[in-house]
Order: C-alpha cells, then structure tokens, then sequence
C-alpha cells in the first residue's frame, strides 16, 4: 500500500467508526487533497464531514480547535507545513496551551497533519521543515511520518488520542510503497529499529531515513563497520530508552535530517546524549542537516542545500575515518 | 421587562464591580500580580450579554465580570487572581484564562482576536450537532482589525453558522484611539457585507440584554451569523498598568457619567438596592477570604494538565 493511501485507509476507518470525526482542509474535498490523500472520503462521508476550507490557515487550525472544544474529533490537512506559519498563534497559542491553562477542563482532540521538507524545485516558500519549532512547544504530541504502516497505525491511534497531535508527513513519500501488518499494535511514541548494528548508532526520520538508508550498504563496506539505523518516529515526546540502549552498544552517534542546522531538531538529540551518555561516546556525534540556506529553485542549488545519499555516504565515510574506523 | 431580572442584573453588575474594586486593591497590596484587565464601567455590555444568551461563550481577557455573571463562582475566579489551587484554572491560568465548559464559558483568551476562529469551530459544531444554540464571541474594537476577524466573518456567513459576533466598542486598541487604526469608528462597516448588523448602547444593560436576546434568537434560524457592537466605555486603563494618560479628564468625566449601574438603580426598589449592596460587599469580602486561605499548587503537579492523564503517561 502507498504512504498516502495508508493514511487514507486510517482516515476512512476511524471516520466509519466515530461520527465526530471531520476532516478539513484545503483542496481536501473535491479535489481529494493535492498529494491525494483524501480522495473518496468526501464522497463516503459528505460535505458536513469533509470540509473544503478557505485558504486561510489561521482561520483552519483555530476553527478546529474550536470543533474539539465543541465535542468534535477535527483532523486538519495543511496543504504543507509552509503554511503552517500562518497558523503557528493558533497552535502554539491555543492548540497546545488551552489544555494546561484551563486546568484540563478543556481537550482538545485533534491532529494536525501537514507535509513538509524539500521536494523538487518548489522554491523557498514551499520547501521549509518545521519540526524543530513544533517539537519546541509543551503541549504537543510530533510525529514524523516515514512508513506506511507507521503512518497507517500511528494516524488512527493519534485520531483516538484526547491530546492534540501534529503529523508530520514528507512531500516526497506520498509514493513509498509498503505492506501494512494489520495486525501489529504500533506505539506511536516508539523509535523504530530499521536495521539493527554494532559500531554506529544513525538517527533519522522522515525522509532522510531513505537517504541514510541507501547509502548504508556502502558505508558498512567502506568503513568495515555495522551501522544501527533508527527511524525516530515520535519527535516529541523522544523514546530516550531505545536510543540509549543502542549508543550504549555502539559508542558512536550520528543524527540525519533535511532542516537547516542552526538550531536544527537533531540538536536537542545530540545535546541531551552529551549530556546523558558522554561516557559511553568513543566519538564526537556528527549531525548532518541543510544548510543555513533558504531552498533554491533551481536542482542543483537544491540538492546541494539538503542532505543527499552521496554526501551522507561521504560526510559519514569521512567522519569515521578521522574517528578511527 | 420584569422586576425579578431587572434586580438580577443590577445585583451582577453590583457583585462584577465590587469583584474588581477588590482586584485592583489585592492588585496593589501585592496579592494578585501579572496582568489584571478590569471590567469597571463596562459592567452593562458583560452582564447584560452573559445573561440573555443560552449557548456557549467565548470571550477575551477582560472576562471576570461575564463570568461571574455566567455563574462561575466569585471564590474561584479570585482564587484564581491570587494564583491559588481553588482557582478556576487552579492557578494555571490566571486572570485571563477562566473556563467552564460547565456553563459553556470558553474563556478567557489573552491572544487579541485569537479565540474568534475557535468560536467558529464551535458555531460549526453546535451545527453540525443539530443543537439549538449557537455561540456567542465577544471581543473589542481592536480585535476587528485582525487578520483572523475578516476570516472569521468570511466563514460564519458562507457557512451560515450560528454566531453571535459582539463587538465592546470602547473607542480604544490598548490606549490607541480607534480612528488611529481602524478605517472606520463604528465596526459595523466592517461586517455590513456579511451580515445583519446591530448598534447598542453598552452602557444600558437593558439594551444589551435585549439586544442580545434578539440576536440569539435570529442564530436559530439558520440564517447564519449577526453582529452586535456594542457602544461602551471603560472607567479605567487598559490594564492596571496602564496610567489611562491618553484620555482627558473631560473624556472620562462624560464616560463617568454613563455609569451603568446609576442608569439602573432609579428603576429599582429602594429596599432591594439596600439589601444587595450589603450583599455584594459580604459576597466579595468572603471571595478574597477564601483566595487568601487557599493553598497554592503543589509543586509535584507542575506537568499536570499539559496532556491528559494518558497522554502524560507518554510525554514524561
């Protein structure tokens, strides 16, 4: 099943079991969203359920919260974390804070779902990550969407949550093709072990975790070295316990993401291993991120902003060997 | 208009201003700190509002008399005032911050025009909930220059959603005059385009009890949304930080004299008056007691109510 139509599935499940559950958003109607993933749900559910929005971000996240005051269960679309800016007084100001400063007697229900990262030659205004400022907000469950099934099982549990939500998708993973297990019970709030292995413990989520996990086989093979990979899944709260266990085990630490590195998420997940396991480091961490850049048009400008599979390949090939592997 | 709620009201405008008269003293002997918006003078548009209307209310930081006249209790609202656990919002929230779900009292909201989206969402929910009322969002002059507030407008009508848009003209954005920044002195203008627009004198509760009866009523139609502005004045700054420089003396003198309890109290029995002013001053006396002897929050719950209980398990 493809990422987008995973989410779909959660969507239409959960939406088939509680009445409170509305959809909004723009383009998400009609048109079944820009990336595709709502399309049919207005069809199954109608108008009143699946709502076509103004573009008007602000007014979009704050009705939702509204609708969760007022007893619904809102699941937004931003149409991409871009946007997400004009709404950022209603989610920092009232979507995560309502809870706390009214003492709990107000819930608010709902998850934000927005795309976000560099895709391809969408320029700067429509290429931004957001991650690292939502992470930054008490009150707030981020996840960052990699996998299908991840997406398929994180999304309806998130739906169920009482506290409100922001998913994280990336633009370019609409397509990624995967088998969702029907079965499994998913922890959202759980790191997820892609590969398990011995000498370097890579952190990653999102789209990077693709990039990262491409160019592995040729970093193994060159440095002579296993690598654990880690998809972090839950950007807040961040499942500590299984990244301890794994540094623990390799010594080594290295954090991979799209955003720019001044003050980039992985930051946080480097610092606080500094902080917490100094010790059990044979080597300084690196952490690779874009570049303190806004996204160019043009490809190669592009690329050379971001992360790729050639420099993760090369910037980890280099570290290892001046770290003695 | 009948004795019993004639009575009513003036009691809740008596209680709304002895309740602050109280606020800003604890204010200055060191009780209450942080930002404290007082309701004096405009005690009419609150309680007259807070009254007439059934459904549910969302409204600015400016809202210790609309709640009070809501029904939440002058105990926990000034318990709130002192940071206290019996506050309403337990000391999280302050005087800007008061909810009660309970009695549809949505707060309490200090971001300018922040909380007019959030009453759209709930108009959209009471809709789509076949309920029937609607909601009521309450907020100033300066608020109808935000973004969010043309948004707002935009979908309660092309919805038609039941809303209730009250606008408190007090003829000042924090201590700018109104015509400094707004294209028009009357907001109405703004809104003409959308919907039914009401004027009011906010200084006569009777009006704005009346006003607001009608309007709750014209939401139940399916029509979509009204605006009601509401012509006010308050007696004092901004917040109690603001030394109320930009207004004349003569100003406040013609604003004083529109005092809405004196429009009031002629109508009323001479005993009844007597008897609730004794009331009022016993009432807010046992409200700052109360604040007084409550205790603070403990310190071990300083994470609590970020997330649910559930939720917390996760976050920490």
């Amino acid at each position: 099943m493809l990422y987008r139509e995973a989410i779909n599935l959660a969507l239409d499940e959960t939406m088939s079991e509680d009445i409170n559950i509305i959809l909004l958003g723009e383009d998400i109607a009609n048109v079944g969203g820009t990336f595709r993933v709502t399309e049919g749900l207005l069809d199954k559910y109608g108008k009143a359920r699946v709502i076509d929005t103004p573009i008007a971000e602000l007014s979009i996240v704050g009705n939702a919260i509204g609708m969760a005051i007022g007893g619904l269960r809102p699941v937004v679309e931003l149409m991409t974390a871009n946007f997400s800016l004009l709404a950022f007084d209603q989610i920092v100001n009232h979507m995560a804070k309502l809870p706390f400063m009214s003492a709990g007697k107000i819930r608010l229900p709902m998850v934000l779902r927005m795309p976000q990262g560099v895709s391809k030659q969408l320029g700067a205004q429509h290429s931004e990550n957001y991650e690292n400022m939502l992470s930054s907000v008490p009150g707030l469950f981020v996840f960052a969407v990699n996998s299908p099934n991840y997406a398929y099982h994180a999304l309806k549990k998130s739906i169920k949550m009482d506290d409100p939500v922001i998913f994280i998708e990336h633009e370019l993973l609409y397509n990624k093709k995967e088998e969702i297990d029907m079965k499994s019970d998913l922890d959202p709030f759980k790191a997820r072990i892609i590969k398990e292995g011995e000498d370097i413990t890579i952190i990653s989520y999102l789209k990077m975790l693709d990039d990262t996990a491409s160019a592995l086989d040729d970093i193994e093979k060159e440095l002579n070295c296993s690598c654990e990979l880690i998809d972090l899944c839950s950007l807040n709260p961040v499942d500590f316990k299984t990244l301890e266990a794994s540094i623990k085990k390799t010594g080594r630490l290295i954090m991979i993401e799209e955003g720019h590195k001044m003050g980039s998420y992985g930051a946080q997940i480097i610092s606080w291993a500094v902080e917490e396991l100094f010790y059990f480091l044979d080597a300084a961490p690196l952490r690779l991120c874009g570049k303190n850049v806004p996204i160019a048009y043009n490809r190669k400008l592009e690329l050379a902003s971001i992360p790729t599979p050639k420099s993760i390949k090369k910037d980890i090939i280099n570290w290892g060997r001046i770290n003695g592997l | 208009m009948d004795t019993a709620l004639m009575e009513d009201l003036y009691y809740s405008m008596l209680l709304g201003r002895h309740f602050e008269y109280a606020a800003k003293e604890n204010y200055f002997q060191g009780n209450i700190s942080g930002f404290l918006h007082l309701d004096i003078g405009q005690e009419a548009l609150s309680v007259g509002a807070m009254k007439a209307f059934e459904g549910d209310v969302f409204t600015t930081y400016r809202e210790h008399v609309m709640a009070l006249s809501r029904g939440m209790s002058a105990n926990a609202i000034m318990a709130e005032l002192f940071g206290k656990v019996d506050g309403v919002s337990k000391g999280r929230g302050g005087s800007m911050h008061m909810f009660s779900p309970k009695i549809g009292f949505y707060g309490g909201d200090a971001i300018v025009g922040g909380h007019i989206p959030n009453a759209v969402g709930c108009a959209y929910a009471r809709k789509y909930q076949n309920k029937k009322t609607g909601c009521l969002v309450v907020f100033g002059d300066g608020a109808t220059n935000c973004g969010g507030f043309f948004e707002s407008i935009n979908i309660a009508t092309s919805q038609k959603l039941p809303l209730v848009f009250l606008c408190e003209n007090n003829k000042y954005a924090i201590g700018t005059k109104i015509e400094t920044v707004s294209a028009f002195s009357k907001q109405a203008k703004k809104v003409e385009a959308y919907m039914p627009t009401v004027e009011v004198d906010g200084m006569d509760v009777l009006a704005v009890y009346k006003a607001i009866k009608k309007a709750g009523e014209y939401i139940k139609e399916g029509k979509g949304p009204i605006f009601v502005e509401a012509m006010t004045c308050r007696f004092e700054g901004h917040s109690i930080s603001d030394a109320n420089k930009y207004r004349s003396s003569e100003e406040m003198k013609k604003c004083k004299e529109l005092d809405p309890l004196l429009k009031l109290k002629p109508l009323l029995d001479k005993v009844f008056v007597e008897k609730i002013e004794a009331q009022v001053i016993r009432d807010i006396t046992e409200a700052v007691n109360f604040a007084h002897e409550s205790p603070e929050p403990s310190l071990a719950e300083l994470n609590k109510y970020i997330f649910t209980d559930e939720g917390l398990k996760h976050a920490l």
